[in-house]
């Protein structure tokens, strides 16, 4: 039995040694399990998986426009439950040349009976034409607010790389609205959530 | 020797039985598109690799456990390990590996083609059912189970298409590249058509996107494959795939229907033809979770029959069915159901099952409603 | 490379100082309730686990039956599809965590020390602790079906939204009732790898261990590496449920498939963590039953270590169908099919084993020999679903169900059936009963097999898992699979009676209870008193390394 061993015996050593050396991988682990979100927001957008889009606003790039080719870019708007807000495009898709800047606008309008927030979450398809659409104005993950009944139209100022992969002729934006409730606000808005509102 | 033969007669057997079995139906179909093909293909090749694979690992096996048995006086030996062996062993299962991912990658890369498309539609998952919208159409509508509930509960004989039956199918174009972007409304659903070899998830917030190319005209049926809740078994995909003509004049069509509808929001309706309208809404969406009485199963989905706020407020009533509510199944109907439907349905509520408040609700205010 | 198992261990030292029972150097312990709930001792702690799993098994058994009858034919008789949902959700998580996990500890617990020659456990109090956990845990999380909105019903998978924004109310006791589970499974691997490393007899190096010592110290790593991963996971659950964050939720800019990513990145390791322990108790009984040491020691620690590590590179395949770019696709499916080689290579050594032995078909044995046969059966439809793009057809059908549930029960189960068998004489003093064992032994493969090998079918033919309902083409299939069902459950009774009547009475087992058995357990006196090893046994491995 245990007792019957003194404290200090090479084993009793050995135990406490053993003990304190998981014990700090596990707390490695876990503190490893929050940090793989962050790193999973830096692999999606380098790798583009799943359509998460950089929300920063992010430099045009005076690059030559690529006039050989031509890409359409969709635009899909979608609204959410509890949230009695439209969301409108002026355009539903737009052909570019790679390299060229364009612009587009989009309508949003409370046709609630009381003001409210909501924020557009985007997403792009196919996702390796993600990190290749610059959105250098963009509402995205911005909060809005709208008085009952009232409109607004904001800009979505985007470019398409030149180095788009070859293959990739068509791409596609989806704005989602989702209601934010401001007084959970602060909260919400994780890390990523936040960087939009700079944009 | 004889243990040898009797194990090789018996896989034969097995094997013959194979062929047997697919045609009962009782193996992944063919499809009816270019990569159903090649999938199934892929899938019986390795498939033929694991049942020979099997024949030799465990042929040996039974042959130890027979000639080595000790009833029959077997004597063990002492060795218990042989490099050669034990490398042999390690390469070549690492060299069929490599031959199975050959044409698993050319396959998988012939999936992933982001050409263009001659036809988008986006697909939505919603609690319990789907909606297609054809972009740039003016097409759109939501699918849902068409099967009856007597036949669920067994009141009913089952028929044919026993809960693979929808109130719409998506149609098709054959011969045509269909691209589908896909997104839920609520929680992770899966789109999936077994003989079109497509299952792609549908991710609240994100946009998946698949593509198919149809050869042969036909109705494929297939289900809802993520559990999303409480009726998961229950959304059923059909899909009919018509020759392009066809398809062109269906499309044709549905857009005049649209139209049609659309004009009919400005005319007074009559109340009962808001009830009877408003019946077969209610049926098709709402009696899933409300149930057909309007009993609802608290806590998740409120009743309605007798439910006092909804009589009282006709306001707070039609907000709920357009706007829908955050983080609940209710979803937000503005965008999924017209408004002479919106009118239909809340008017049926609010004068069904003792809920007689007399009231009627026009298409035009509902209109109305979503515009201002 | 170091052969393994001498002959015979020189141990007379040991068995000397055992003999005598209970020394006079330990106080009584107290008698009833109190000394369960108080022991530190190894060998009762191990039967408490084996008990608490035998019990779980049972609960998440009923579970499955009431999935299994709703699902005899087609239409909706006996459940709605909210209780369906809560009743595969909880015969999941309770067969995961409940009955299969505890009873890899409870035997490790038995059987680490007897075969490394410790006297007990390095941390006996703490052992005491993990295992009260375990009831507290899965108490509460079996409240759960009793609170309003039901308990869980978004599958043993938990995907997020579905767990978090559109779960019942009693999500947040799910997630308290799987931190406990959680603690107690990290403790119960301190103190098992505590014990390996610092506890073994002189003289017996890591490479003179038995497998099931090594399995279990892989095992053990591995769960010191995700348990702290799934506890991460739910916590973030439960800061989206109850705290307003957004880790899952894209109206807040979260991503529900970041959910997923970090479950499987937890639950692949998890899966091997069922099953690397029954590569090791297989191991240890195909030697003795063949008369034969085990061929290729080295080379079974080795692919052992190799699935571990390769375990932490494949979580993406359980998501083949989110959306995932394509060099994601290929990068998974080529890890998953590695996985095929090492796995080849214990199948294979199971195999030259037996070869040139002189084999007998004792119950452990039995038991042994199905799990290398259904073994290999759900490793070759692990080896289809690596295919990516066939994956497309087989993800989430009934095919899935039928991989995991060939490597889990008559993988995993079969392999813990397998050690009680091996082992009940070491614990009673008595073997058990052969006829019944054998009718147990029977009656168990045909009716996982009548229940588990349809599924092949009706996932092939288009059936998806998780509903309580189906079209009317799957209909045979799952009457087979129900029929089945039942047939395996009962004859589980038979086992229970079975090892009633071992515990009674029965032919006696002499220490060294299996003939060909060589590893140091069978050198302490059947049963096994309640202080074994007190002083260490010398330890002599017969072939110089």
């Amino acid at each position: 039995m245990r007792e019957s061993r003194t404290t200090d015996s090479p084993a009793d050593r050995g135990v406490r040694r053993t003990v304190r050396r998981t014990l700090v991988a596990l707390a490695g682990m876990f503190a490893f399990a929050f940090a793989l979100v962050p790193l999973y927001d830096v692999f999606c957008q380098v790798t583009g998986l799943n359509g998460k889009v950089d929300t920063s606003g992010q430099a045009l790039v005076h690059e030559e426009v690529d006039e050989s080719r031509m890409v359409t870019v969709q635009f899909v708007t979608r609204g959410s439950a509890g949230l009695p807000w439209n969301l409108e495009v002026e355009t539903r898709q737009m052909r570019v040349h790679p390299g060229q800047s364009a612009e587009v606008y989009f309508a949003f309008h409370n046709s609630g009976a009381t003001g409210s927030w909501a924020r557009a979450v985007p997403s792009v398809s196919p996702s390796n034409a993600n990190r290749h659409l610059r959105k250098v104005t963009c509402f995205c993950f911005d909060e809005q607010h709208l008085e009952a009944g009232e409109r607004l139209e904001l800009p979505l100022v985007f470019q398409l790389g030149r180095d788009l992969p070859p293959e990739v002729n068509t791409v596609t934006l989806v704005y989602t609205l989702y209601p934010v409730t401001r007084d959970e606000a602060p909260l919400q808005s994780r890390a990523t959530a936040g960087k939009g509102d700079e944009a | 020797m004889r243990t040898f033969i009797v194990w090789m007669a018996g896989c034969l057997v097995v094997t013959l039985m194979v062929p047997v079995a697919m045609a009962q139906g009782w193996n992944m179909p063919v499809g009816v598109t270019d990569v159903s093909r090649e999938v199934h293909s892929l899938h019986m090749t390795i498939f033929w690799i694991c049942v020979v694979i099997g024949v030799v690992v465990f042929g040996v096996m039974f042959y130890s456990l027979f000639r080595f048995r000790r009833s029959r006086g077997a004597e063990s030996a002492n060795f218990h390990e042989h490099t050669t062996v034990e490398v042999i062993w390690t390469a070549i299962p690492l060299l069929i590996l490599i031959g199975m991912a050959v044409p698993a990658t050319a396959t998988l890369s012939k999936m992933y083609d982001p050409s263009d498309a001659d036809l988008d539609v986006m697909i939505t998952g919603q609690q319990w059912r789907w909606r297609y919208e054809y972009l740039g159409e003016d097409v759109a509508f939501t699918s849902s189970l068409a099967t009856s509930r007597e036949q669920i509960r067994g009141a009913e004989a089952r028929d044919e298409n026993y809960l693979l039956e929808v109130d719409e199918p998506l149609v098709l174009p054959v011969d045509r590249k269909v691209r589908f972007l896909l997104t839920s409304d609520d929680v992770i659903h899966a789109w999936w058509v077994p003989e079109l070899a497509v299952k792609q998830d549908t991710i609240p917030g994100f946009v998946n996107e698949n593509w198919v190319r149809i050869n042969e005209p036909g109705i494929y049926r297939g289900q809802c494959a993520e559990l999303c809740g409480r009726d998961h078994g229950f959304m059923p995909v059909v899909v009919h795939a018509m020759e392009e003509e066809e398809f062109d004049a269906w499309l044709v069509e549905r857009k005049e229907a649209a139209a049609q509808e659309a004009m009919g929001v400005d005319r007074e309706w009559e109340m009962d033809e808001l009830m009877e309208r408003g019946e077969g809404v209610y049926g098709n969406i709402c009696a899933s979770c409300h149930q057909p009485e309007g009993q609802g199963s608290p806590p998740a989905f409120p009743a309605l029959a007798g439910n006092q706020q909804l009589i009282e407020d006709v306001e707070w009533h039609l907000d709920k069915v357009i706007n829908g509510v955050s983080g609940a199944a209710m979803p937000a109907f503005r965008n999924t159901l017209n408004p002479v439907e919106i009118a239909a349905v809340v008017t049926w509520t609010r004068n069904a099952w003792g809920n007689d408040t007399g009231e009627l609700v026009q298409p035009a205010e509902v209109a109305e409603r979503l515009a201002d | 490379m170091a052969p393994k198992l001498p002959p015979h261990h020189p141990v007379e030292q040991s068995t000397s100082t055992a003999a005598g029972g209970q020394a006079a150097e330990h106080p009584a312990p107290p008698r009833g309730l109190m000394r369960w709930l108080l022991t530190t001792n190894h060998k009762e702690i191990g039967s408490l686990y084996l008990i608490f799993s035998l019990t779980m098994f049972f609960i998440g058994g009923i579970f499955a039956l009431v999935v299994r009858a709703e699902l005899f034919q087609p239409g909706l008789q006996l459940v709605n599809p909210e209780f369906f949902n809560q009743m595969t959700t909880m015969h999941g998580l309770i067969m995961v965590f409940g009955a299969i996990m505890p009873a890899f500890v409870g035997l490790a617990n038995w059987m680490v020390p007897l075969q490394i020659g410790a006297p007990d456990m390095a941390l006996p109090r703490l052992n005491n602790f993990s295992f009260w956990l375990l009831p507290v845990a899965f108490t509460l999380l079996l409240s759960t079906l009793l609170m309003p909105g039901g308990g869980p019903d978004f599958g043993w998978t938990f995907y997020a939204p579905l767990s978090t924004t559109y779960a019942p109310p009693s999500t947040t006791f799910f997630i308290l009732s799987m931190h406990i589970a959680g603690i107690s499974s990290i403790l119960g691997a301190i103190n098992i790898i505590a014990t390996i490393l610092n506890l073994r007899a002189p003289g017996m190096r890591l490479m003179d261990m038995p497998l099931f010592v090594w399995t279990w110290l892989i095992t053990a790593f591995l769960l010191i590496a995700v348990m702290p991963v799934l506890a991460g996971v739910i916590t973030m659950m439960l800061l989206d449920i109850n705290f307003g964050t957004s880790f899952f939720n894209a109206a807040g800019g979260g991503d529900p498939v970041l959910f997923q990513h970090l479950f499987w990145f937890f639950g692949h390791p998890e899966v091997y963590i069922m099953i690397l322990p029954a590569f090791g108790i297989v191991s240890a009984i195909i030697p003795t039953f063949s008369r034969k040491p085990l061929f290729g020691y080295a080379s079974m620690v080795y692919a052992t270590a190799s699935i571990a590590v390769l375990s932490f590179l494949v979580w993406a395949h359980h998501m083949f169908t989110v959306g995932l770019p394509l060099v994601a696709e290929l990068f998974f499916m080529y890890t998953t099919m590695l996985i095929a080689v090492p796995t080849g290579v214990k199948v294979f050594n199971w195999i030259s084993t037996m070869f040139r032995g002189s084999i007998s078909f004792e119950p452990p044995m039995l038991f042994s020999l199905a799990f290398v046969v259904q073994f290999t059966i759900g490793g070759f439809s692990g080896l289809m679903l690596a295919i990516s793009p066939a994956d497309f057809q087989y993800h989430d059908t009934y095919f899935v169900v039928a991989h995991f549930h060939y490597v889990l029960v008559p993988g995993a189960l079969f392999a813990i059936l397998a050690g009680v068998y091996y082992w009940l004489p070491k614990w009673t003093g008595h073997y058990p009963h052969l006829k019944l064992s054998q009718w147990h032994f029977w009656l168990s493969v045909i009716g996982v097999n009548l229940t588990f090998f349809p599924m092949h079918f009706s996932g092939l033919a288009g059936m998806p898992r998780r509903i309580p309902d189906y079209a009317l083409q799957f209909a045979d299939f799952n009457l087979a699979s129900s029929l089945g069902a039942f047939l395996f459950g009962a004859s589980q009774l038979l086992f229970v009676w079975l090892v009633v009547k071992c515990v009674r009475g029965g032919e006696k087992a002499p220490a060294r209870a299996w003939e060909g058995a060589e590893d140091l357990e069978w050198s302490v006196p059947s049963p096994a008193p309640l202080h074994t090893f007190e002083h260490p046994p010398t330890f002599r491995p017969d072939t110089p390394h």
